[in-house]
C-alpha cells in the first residue's frame, strides 16, 4: 500500500526551494517585482508541503519517518539519507514558516543595494534549501555538506546586502563558521574511518570507541556546533553579523541557521559519544550558563537594535545548552521548544525592528525615543516580541523556558539557580530597550523623518500577524508540538543513557 | 661472441608514449617545411590528435598489467590512470597554450632570446606571430611524463625526468608580456632543476650501491634482505626524494615555485601546476610504494614532516600574497602537503585518493589559470590582486566562476576539493596518521582566508579605476575553463565513478 508517508517529503523539500532559487536568479533583473512575487508562491508552496507533512507524521510512530535513501558515493558508504524526527520535523516547520514571512517581509529590502534584487532572494531560496537538508538529513557526510554549504548563501547575504560593516561581518562569520566546520571534518573522518567505514547514523549509533577517541570526536562535533549556536566563548561573529545582515536574513540567521547548532548536539553529539557527552556535560553547562549572564549584561549595554537582539540570542542559546545538557526529558522537551519558540519570537523581533530600521534608516537606539506616539500599532507589536522574548507567561518562549529550568531543577538545583537570574537580565535588556525606542518623550529628530508618519503597512501586517499568533497560540495550548517532540527527546535521553529521576515520595509513617 | 638479446616489448602497451613522441617528432619536422602562416594551426591540430590518439590506446589499454622492456616500465592500474590524467589536464592546458583569441599571435613570444628593450625586441612585440615551437615542445613535455610515471627503473625514470623537464625551462621562458620575469624565472628553474636533477642522479648511485640494481622489483628484495650498509639505502632514499619532492613543490623545496608560477606564460603554468603535480607524485608514488616499501618505518617520519612543513609554509605565505598566480602559487604548494598526506597513508586507499586528489585539483588548477589569463587590460594579464576589486560588478559570470573555483580550492562541500580533500584525509587516518589529518585541517582554516581575500575583493568592493575588464574568452579558453569547472562540479556532486575507477586502479605491479 502506498500510504502518504511513502511520499519523498524531505527530498522534494530540500529540492524545491533549489530549484525555485534557480529558477529567481535566472529572471530578468529589471523585473524584480516579477523575481519577488516567484519566490514568495514558491515559498508559500514549501510551506504547505511542510504541513501537509505535519499532518502525515504520526506522533507516536517511528523514531525516523519519511525515510528516504539513494546510492551517492558508494566507496565509503555516504548515502543521500534523509529522515526525520519529532525535533527534526518542528525545525522544518519552522523554516518552512519563517522563510515566506521573511521573503515578504525583505519585498524591499533589496531594492536600496547596488545589486541585483532577484539574485537577494534567490539567495533566500538557496539558504532554505541547505537548510531544509541540513535538518533532514540522516547520514552523516550528507548532514556535513549542508552544513558547510548552508554557510555560502548567507555569506553573500550578508555581505552583498548587508548594512554597516557588511564586509568585515560576512568574512567574519564565514571564517569562525569554516573554522568550526573543519573541526567537525577532522571528527567527521574519524567517525567514519574508527566507525565502521559508514556514515550511516543508525549505524554509527552502534559503533564503540574508546573513551579517548569518543572524546576527541565529541570535541571535534562540539566546537563546531558550539560556533554555530554560538555559545559564549564563541559567541563574537553573531553580534556582528546579525547587526550588519538586512533584517530578514537575521532573523534566518539567528531564528534557524543557529539552530544547527544545538540540533546537531541533540542529533549527533548525545547520542553518537553518550560516555563524552556525560563527560562533558558540566563544562557544557559551564559555558551555557557563563553565556546566559555574559551576553544578557551586554545586550543591557547595545546601543545598536540588532545588535542586541543577536546578544538576547546568545543568552537564550545558553537556555537552550542548559536543558540539552540536564539530559532529562523535560529539560530536553523543553530546549527543543525553546529552539521553536526562539525562532518565532526572536524571528519576529529581528522582523519588527527592521521595519523601524529601514523607516529610520538607523539601528542605534539613541536616534529613536518616543517613537510609539508616531507608530503606534509597530511600537505594540516591538512590545510584544520583546515580552516574548523575555518570556512573558502566556507566549510560547514561557513554557519551554519554565520546561528547561523545571527539568534542570530536578537534577541540578544550582544551574537552574543561577539561570533563573538571567530571567531577570532579560526582563531588564527587553524593558529598557522598548522604553527607550518607543515610549518616553517624543525624540524631535524622529519626527522629522518621512519614514515614521507610516505606521505598518499591509504587508508588514501580513507578516507578524501569524507569527503573533503561534506565539499565543503556543503559549497556551504547546501540546501538540511536545507530543511530536518529546518521543524523540525520550529516545534521546535514552541514547545517552539518563533515566530521569523518580519522583521522590515520603515514605509515610504508619 | 654472443648476440645481445633484446628484451622484448609489449608495443600496445606503450603505445600512448610511442604515440606523442611521434608526434612530436613529426611537429619538429613541420616547424622545418611548413610555411610559417600554416605552422600554428597545423601543429596544434596535431598535438591535439596525438593526444586524444594517446587517450583512446589508453582506455583500449585499461586492463593491461605488465612490466615491459625489460622491466624498465611498468604498465600497471597506477601508470594507466595517471597517464590517462595527464593527458586530459595537458590537453586542457594545450587549449590555453593555444588561444590567440586574447592576444594578437598569443601568449608567447617569437624569439624569446632577443634582448629586452632592444629595437629588435619592440619590432617582435608588434609582429603578430608567437612561436610554434611551443606545441611540439609541450608535446615532448607531456610524453616525458607519461614515461615518468610508467618508469619501473631508476635510470629510466631519471631520462623521463630530464626529457619533461627541458621542454617545460624553455616554455617558461617565452612569455610575450613581462619578458624579463619570464626569463629569471625559465633561468630559475633551470638552475634549480638541474640541482635537483643531479640529487636525483646521486640519490640513484647511492641506491645501486646498496642494492646492486636500479629495478623497482630489485631494490625492493634488497631493502628487505640485503647485508649492506644501510646510510647507502636512507642517503639514497633522501637524495632521490629531493628530486622528486623539488618537481612536485614541496617544502623546503618550494621556493622555485612562486617566481616559476609568477613569470612563465599562464598557460604554462597552468600545464606545470596540474600536469607536472600528477608526474611528480606519480613517481613518488611508485618510488616509495613499489621499491621503498620496506623501509617505510623510517621514511615516514621525515616525510610527515616535510608534508606538516609543506602545508604550513604554503597556507601561511599565501595569506600574505598580493599576486594571483602567486597566491595561486602558493596554494598548489599547500596542496602539495595534502597530497603527501595521502602518499604517505601507504596503503591502497592512500594510493586510490592520491590519485583521485591529483585529477581533481588538476582540473580546478587549470580552470583557475584559464580565467587569470582572461583578467586583462593594455598591459595583459592583470594579476595584482588589488586589480581585482570589483571585478564580480564588471563581470558577474567569470567572478562567479572564480569564486567557485576558489570555493573548490578552500574545500567547500559540492567541489571536487572537498572530496578529494576528504578522502585523502580519510586514508591517512585509516592508516593512522592522525597526526598528519590534524595539521591538514588546521592548515586548510588557514589557507581559507586568502581564497576568501581574493572573494571579497571581488564581490564586496566597489570597482575601482584600475579594475581591468574581463575579455570574452576565445573558444579554446572557454571550453578549456568550461571543462575545469563541469569537472570541479561533477567531481564534488558525483565522485562515486572516479572513485572507483581510482579504487581499482590502484594496485601496482612489480
Amino acid at each position: 500500500m502506498v500510504g502518504v508517508s511513502d511520499f519523498p517529503f524531505l527530498s522534494i523539500l530540500t529540492g524545491a526551494p533549489l530549484v525555485g532559487a534557480l529558477v529567481v536568479a535566472f529572471l530578468p533583473r529589471a523585473k524584480p517585482e516579477l523575481a519577488k512575487r516567484v519566490a514568495l508562491i514558491w515559498s508559500v508552496a514549501v510551506a504547505v508541503l511542510a504541513v501537509v507533512m505535519w499532518f502525515a507524521y504520526d506522533a507516536g510512530g517511528d523514531r525516523f519517518q519519511f525515510r528516504e535513501s539513494y546510492t551517492w558515493i558508494p566507496a565509503w558508504d555516504a548515502r543521500f539519507t534523509f529522515a526525520v524526527d519529532g525535533i527534526a520535523l518542528v525545525m522544518l516547520l519552522l523554516i518552512a514558516v519563517l522563510v515566506p514571512l521573511v521573503i515578504l517581509a525583505s519585498w524591499h529590502d533589496a531594492d536600496t543595494s547596488k545589486r541585483s534584487v532577484p539574485v537577494y532572494f534567490a539567495l533566500l531560496l538557496a539558504l532554505e534549501s541547505t537548510m531544509i537538508g541540513v535538518f533532514a538529513a540522516a547520514d552523516v557526510f550528507l548532514f556535513y555538506v549542508f552544513f558547510e554549504v548552508m554557510l555560502v548563501p548567507m555569506y553573500f547575504l550578508i555581505g552583498s546586502y548587508g548594512g554597516h560593516q557588511r564586509q568585515y561581518a560576512a568574512v567574519k562569520f564565514f571564517l569562525y563558521s569554516l573554522v568550526g566546520g573543519l573541526f567537525m571534518l577532522a571528527a567527521v573522518i574519524g567517525l567514519w574511518a574508527l566507525g565502521g567505514k559508514t556514515f550511516d547514523w543508525q549505524d554509527l549509533l552502534s559503533a564503540d570507541f574508546t573513551t579517548n577517541t569518543e572524546r576527541w570526536l565529541f570535541l571535534g562535533f562540539f566546537v563546531a556546533f558550539a560556533i554555530k549556536a554560538p555559545f559564549f566563548p564563541f559567541h563574537t561573529w553573531l553580534p556582528d553579523a546579525g547587526g550588519a545582515a538586512p533584517a530578514g536574513s537575521a532573523a534566518l540567521l539567528v531564528g534557524v541557521l543557529d539552530k544547527v547548532g544545538t540540533f546537531g548536539i541533540l542529533r549527533y553529539c548525545l547520542p553518537l559519544f553518550p560516555e563524552a557527552s556525560r563527560w562533558f556535560a558540566p563544562y557544557a553547562l559551564a559555558i551555557a550558563l557563563i553565556g546566559i549572564i555574559y551576553a544578557a549584561l551586554l545586550a543591557v549595554g547595545q546601543n545598536d537594535l540588532k545588535r542586541l537582539v543577536s546578544y538576547t540570542s546568545i543568552a537564550h542559546f545558553g537556555f537552550i545548552g542548559i536543558g540539552i545538557f540536564a539530559f532529562t526529558t523535560q529539560a530536553g522537551t523543553g530546549a527543543v521548544l525553546y529552539m521553536v519558540n526562539h525562532g518565532l519570537a526572536t524571528g519576529l523581533l529581528f522582523l519588527v525592528v527592521g521595519m523601524f530600521v529601514a523607516r529610520r534608516g538607523s539601528a542605534l537606539v539613541s536616534d529613536f525615543g518616543g517613537a510609539g506616539k508616531l507608530v503606534p500599532l509597530m511600537a505594540g507589536v516591538l512590545f510584544f516580541a520583546g515580552l516574548a522574548s523575555l518570556a512573558l507567561p502566556g507566549t510560547a518562549p514561557f513554557v519551554s523556558e519554565f520546561l528547561v529550568l523545571l527539568g534542570t531543577f530536578t537534577v541540578n538545583k544550582t544551574v537552574a539557580v543561577i539561570a533563573t537570574a538571567g530571567i531577570i537580565l532579560a526582563a531588564a535588556y527587553v524593558l529598557w530597550m522598548v522604553q527607550r525606542t518607543t515610549q518616553g518623550t517624543l525624540n524631535p529628530a524622529l519626527a522629522t523623518v518621512d519614514g515614521m508618519r507610516r505606521d505598518m503597512t499591509i504587508r508588514e501586517k501580513v507578516v507578524v500577524a501569524p507569527l503573533i499568533l503561534l506565539l499565543l497560540l503556543l503559549g497556551f495550548y504547546p501540546k501538540p508540538v511536545t507530543d511530536v517532540i518529546n518521543p524523540a527527546v525520550q529516545a534521546t535521553m535514552q541514547d545517552v543513557g539518563k533515566t530521569d529521576p523518580a519522583p521522590a515520595v515520603q515514605e509515610a509513617s504508619r | 661472441m654472443q648476440d645481445l638479446q633484446l628484451p622484448p616489448i609489449d608495443y600496445g602497451a606503450v603505445a600512448p608514449m610511442l604515440i606523442l613522441f611521434g608526434v612530436a617528432c613529426v611537429g619538429v619536422f613541420f616547424e622545418a617545411v611548413l610555411p610559417r602562416s600554416a605552422r600554428r594551426s597545423t601543429q596544434l591540430v596535431l598535438a591535439l590528435l596525438g593526444l586524444v590518439a594517446a587517450f583512446v590506446v589508453i582506455v583500449v589499454e585499461s586492463d593491461t598489467r605488465i612490466l615491459t622492456a625489460g622491466g624498465a616500465v611498468a604498465i600497471d592500474g597506477p601508470t594507466l590512470f595517471l597517464q590517462g590524467a595527464i593527458i586530459l589536464l595537458g590537453l586542457m592546458a594545450l587549449l590555453l597554450v593555444g588561444d590567440r583569441s586574447l592576444e594578437a599571435g598569443g601568449a608567447f613570444v617569437a624569439q624569446a632570446a632577443i634582448t629586452v628593450g632592444s629595437d629588435a625586441d619592440r619590432r617582435q612585440a608588434s609582429r603578430s606571430q608567437g612561436a610554434t615551437e611551443i606545441y611540439p615542445l609541450a608535446v615532448f613535455a607531456i610524453a616525458g611524463m607519461l614515461l615518468f610515471v610508467a618508469a619501473n627503473d631508476l635510470l629510466t625514470m631519471f631520462v623521463a625526468l630530464e626529457v619533461f623537464s627541458l621542454p617545460l625551462y624553455l616554455l617558461c621562458a617565452l612569455a610575450r608580456r613581462r619578458r624579463l620575469l619570464s626569463q629569471e624565472a625559465a633561468l630559475k628553474y633551470f638552475l634549480l632543476g638541474a640541482y635537483a636533477s643531479a640529487f636525483f642522479l646521486f640519490g640513484v648511485a647511492l641506491v645501486y650501491g646498496f642494492a646492486g640494481s636500479v629495478q623497482f622489483g630489485s631494490i625492493h628484495d634488497a631493502v628487505r634482505e640485503s647485508t649492506q650498509s644501510t646510510v647507502l639505502l636512507y642517503g639514497g632514499i633522501a637524495l632521490i626524494a629531493i628530486g622528486l619532492l623539488f618537481k612536485a613543490a614541496a617544502a623546503p623545496f618550494h621556493v622555485w615555485t612562486p617566481d616559476v608560477y609568477q613569470g612563465a606564460p599562464t598557460p604554462i603554468t597552468g600545464l606545470m601546476a596540474a600536469c607536472t603535480k600528477v608526474a611528480a607524485f606519480g613517481a613518488l608514488l611508485r618510488v616509495l610504494y613499489v621499491a621503498f616499501d620496506g623501509a617505510a618505518w623510517d621514511y615516514t617520519p621525515v616525510l610527515g614532516a616535510i608534508a606538516v612543513l609543506t602545508m604550513l609554509v604554503g597556507a601561511v605565505l599565501a595569506v600574505t600574497q598580493t599576486d594571483i598566480k602567486r597566491l595561486l602559487a602558493y596554494s598548489s604548494i599547500a596542496n602539495a602537503g595534502y597530497l603527501l598526506v595521502g602518499v604517505l597513508a601507504l596503503s591502497k586507499d592512500g594510493l586510490s585518493s592520491t590519485m583521485f586528489y591529483l585529477v581533481a585539483y588538476g582540473f580546478t588548477v587549470i580552470a583557475a589559470f584559464a580565467v587569470v589569463t582572461l583578467v586583462r587590460d593594455a598591459d595583459g594579464e592583470a594579476t595584482h590582486l588589488s586589480r581585482w576589486a570589483g571585478l564580480g560588478r564588471r563581470s558577474p559570470l567569470f567572478a562567479g566562476v572564480f569564486t567557485f573555483i576558489l570555493l573548490a580550492f578552500a574545500g567547500i562541500p559540492l567541489t571536487s576539493g572537498f572530496i578529494a580533500k576528504f578522502a585523502v584525509f580519510g586514508a591517512a587516518l585509516d592508516s593512522g596518521e592522525a597526526w598528519l589529518v590534524i595539521f591538514g585541517v588546521i592548515t586548510s582554516m588557514l589557507l581559507a582566508f586568502p581564497y576568501l581575500r581574493v572573494v571579497v575583493m571581488m564581490w564586496l568592493s566597489e570597482p575601482g579605476e584600475s579594475t581591468p575588464t574581463v575579455s570574452i574568452p576565445g573558444g579554446l579558453t572557454a571550453a578549456a575553463l568550461m571543462i575545469g569547472v563541469v569537472a570541479t562540479l561533477v567531481l564534488g556532486v558525483a565522485p562515486a565513478p572516479l572513485l572507483d575507477l581510482t579504487a581499482n586502479a590502484a594496485e601496482f605491479v612489480r
